[in-house]
């Protein structure tokens, strides 16, 4: 595991890698044909993977003490709540207008 | 019972050293570094946590508008999907560059992590280039701030700002990198240095894995 955070070009040819080939694979998506639910859920899974590989192997959070992780990944499920209470307002409103 | 008080606090004594002793050890105690890094590349991940909020409350207010108005205009045929993609692409071999850059300053090849630094520093002007001229192509359409030709303001509006954001980001992040590269080629440099740049050119890039998701692709 220290081996793999230190040095060693490998690990990031491979992220690379990986994020190129989702990347193909996310707009290739928009090219099908499906229902806009399937395809909106289908590209944000798409997305969390690459941000979790950009965040643990670009940007070393796998290496790091768990306290840390803990630090940059609070916030996001705090993100995650504000979104979603949100949403129930944002799709009443227009009924009630 | 037949212990002289001297034995008493003696032993008493001994119990408070073993206790701070244990409180210094601990993680939180104060003794040790809970977080196991540096202050700066600390303050980093705090500034990025911050920033990743913004970023947040910026989409989160984009989806409430989206999902509040019914009928969003399909950006598919306002935006050219292979510039945008080509710009993703952009970004994530410039992310791809500067951990090769952080790998080269942690090994201690500094023309190396020079050539990296560059080559990132080119990839974040091109993204800028393409981003500019995107602009000016949905500019030129006759979109604008509070109007443009589709009948949602809010299109244009939550587009211009938060594009408009992340373009500051990558503009902050090139003088960024500028300064860190010019600092490496005078040899005055530290591979932590280096890696905390890093860390905020990841996160740029983390950012518009979003961007590109949920402007572009939804």
């Amino acid at each position: 595991m220290e081996g793999a955070g230190h040095g060693g070009y490998k690990i990031y040819i491979l992220t690379w890698f990986w994020l190129l080939v989702i990347t193909a694979l996310e707009v290739s998506i928009t090219l099908v044909h499906m229902p806009k639910m399937l395809m909106a859920s289908l590209l944000i899974l798409l997305a969390l993977m690459k941000v979790a590989l950009i965040a643990a192997y670009f940007m070393h959070l796998r290496f790091e003490r768990l306290s840390l992780v803990y630090v940059a990944v609070t916030p996001l499920v705090f993100a995650a709540i504000l979104f979603f209470a949100l949403v129930p307002d944002a799709t009443r409103l227009p009924g009630l207008r | 019972m037949g212990e002289s008080p001297a034995v008493q606090t003696m032993a008493v004594r001994t119990l408070q050293e073993i206790d701070q002793e244990q409180v210094l050890t601990s993680d939180w105690g104060g003794g040790r570094s809970p977080f196991g890094v540096s202050w700066a590349k600390f303050m980093m991940w705090i500034f990025l946590a911050s920033d990743a909020l913004t970023f947040a409350g910026l989409l989160s207010g984009y989806g409430v508008a989206r999902l509040h108005s019914g009928n969003w205009p399909r950006q598919g045929e306002i935006f050219n999907l292979w510039v945008v993609a080509t710009m993703t692409f952009i970004l994530i071999c410039s992310s791809a560059t500067m951990a090769m850059a952080v790998g080269s300053a942690r090994r201690g090849d500094r023309a190396a992590a020079v050539r990296f630094l560059a080559l990132t520093i080119l990839g974040g002007l091109s993204f800028l280039g393409m981003q500019a001229y995107e602009w000016t192509n949905f500019i030129l359409e006759g979109a604008r701030l509070t109007t443009n030709p589709w009948g949602v303001p809010l299109f244009s509006a939550t587009f211009f700002v938060i594009t408009g954001f992340h373009g500051g980001h990558v503009t902050s992040g090139v003088l960024y990198l500028l300064g860190v590269t010019i600092r490496a080629l005078r040899g005055r440099y530290s591979a932590e240095g280096v890696e905390i740049a890093g860390l905020y050119w990841h996160f740029v890039d983390l950012v518009w894995v979003f961007i590109f998701t949920l402007l572009y692709l939804i």
